[in-house]
């Protein structure tokens, strides 16, 4: 289980080795992991976490973003403005797919492992 | 310190520079094709029936790069509509009326629309005037009232006017949306209308894939259009992409409006369709701007004037 973690936090983070080994020591469910609304797209698009996280998405375009969860599975954020932030602490393992409701086309993914 | 002085002096060296004088071109549309001419020449203009003006885009509440005072830019927009030697017959506002739908940004924009002196404002919903309620607060202030969909109709000097809205039920990877219950009404308002009247179709994002990786576009546009192939003069405005783009399809002339708030790049031009921030305050005005419609009675023809802020 240690073993699937921390592959999926090494896809996740890009290798971050530091803030990966700071997931590793800390127990599920502390470490929020952070979703970059950047340039109209989602970055990671795809995130893989353990049950029990916080994921934080911050919006770094001047233009207003809106998160919604396909299915209404998690809330919808409110109007995010530059550099707001929404988060969602996903409790239950699954695959949510989440996209912006005034720019449908930018399309992510929260895997819960 | 040069920067500090800028910076400090930025708001005033803007709307001193929105008072330089812009330029504009005159569009004539027969049998679906294109005319342009300068917009001094106004012999064209005296057998127009009637006139009507777009405006678009106007982001109440966007208060960043490169535009710190869209109330401003709107005000403006609007003085050159009252600055028209004819008096338009009515206004449509083609969405993003808000940046947020928030209470006080509509009340602003509601305000400032007073100040337009034309016979009447029709309004259609952009995505970001719908944000958190469906667009509730919207159509409550802003709405024709006369379906629950919030899509309308209306008749002017033998032309059809069209409102629909493309910005609700969005669907995840997909474009803008009218849904079946839009186009079963259009379907059936347009049934008794003759090939010979003009229709004029109105919406916020554009009913063509103008440029569908950045969201430019219905999904279901093309079922509409099968409806108004038929007829010998459509023209359908829109606005949402904050520049002119033009498409001729058969008797289908397709528009999109300047914003009277902020420019946006040109399709695929960068990564992404947010605010163009390279543009420089003294050159905004040259991005904004509001169009004027008029009905040339010979034919039926629309002719289209663009005009920049001044």
């Amino acid at each position: 289980m240690k073993r699937v973690i921390l592959l999926a936090c090494v896809i996740a983070l890009g290798g971050m080795a530091v803030a990966c080994a700071a997931a590793d020591t800390a127990s599920a469910g502390t470490k929020p992991y952070q979703v970059a609304i950047q340039n109209f797209a989602f970055a990671p698009k795809t995130l893989v976490v353990p049950a029990g996280t916080r994921v934080v998405w911050t919006n770094r375009d001047d233009e207003a973003h809106v998160i919604t969860s396909a299915g209404a599975l998690f809330a919808s954020s409110k109007a995010l403005d530059a550099d707001d932030t929404y988060a969602v602490t996903f409790s239950k393992p699954g695959t949510y797919a989440y996209y912006c409701s005034i720019h449908p086309m930018m399309v992510g993914t929260i895997i819960v492992q | 310190m040069d920067n500090d002085d800028s910076r400090s002096d930025g708001r005033r060296q803007f709307l001193k520079c929105m008072a330089w004088a812009g330029a504009g071109t005159l569009w004539l549309m027969k049998g679906g094709v294109l005319h342009a001419q300068p917009l001094n020449e106004s012999a064209t203009t005296t057998d127009a029936s009637f006139s009507f003006v777009q405006i678009s885009d106007s982001h109440i509440g966007f208060h960043k790069a490169p535009n710190p005072d869209v109330a401003g830019t709107l005000r403006r927009s609007l003085a050159m509509i009252n600055a028209q030697k004819t008096r338009p017959a009515f206004l449509l506002h083609t969405g993003d009326l808000t940046h947020l739908s928030k209470p006080e940004e509509f009340d602003t924009l509601s305000g400032l629309m007073q100040e337009a002196r034309v016979g009447r404002r029709f309004y259609v919903p952009g995505e970001h005037d719908v944000i958190g309620d469906n667009g509730a607060e919207f159509f409550r202030r802003f709405g024709e009232k006369q379906h629950a969909g919030g899509w309308y109709s209306f008749d002017h000097n033998g032309a059809h006017f069209v409102g629909l809205i493309n910005v609700l039920n969005l669907k995840a990877g997909g474009l803008g949306s009218l849904s079946a219950d839009q186009l079963a009404w259009l379907k059936n308002d347009l049934a008794g209308l003759s090939a010979e009247t003009p229709v004029v179709v109105f919406a916020h994002m554009p009913l063509w894939p103008l440029y569908p990786p950045w969201g430019w576009g219905t999904d279901d546009s093309g079922e509409a259009l099968s409806y108004l192939r038929r007829f010998g003069s459509v023209t359908v405005l829109n606005g949402h992409i904050h520049q002119i783009q033009q498409k001729v399809e058969g008797n289908i002339t397709f528009y999109t409006a300047r914003s009277t708030a902020y420019p946006q790049p040109a399709p695929g031009d960068g990564p992404g369709p947010g605010p163009l921030q390279s543009v420089k305050p003294e050159a905004l005005h040259r991005y904004l701007g509001i169009r004027d419609v008029r009905h040339v009675r010979a034919g039926g023809a629309l002719a289209v004037t663009d005009e920049v802020l001044t």
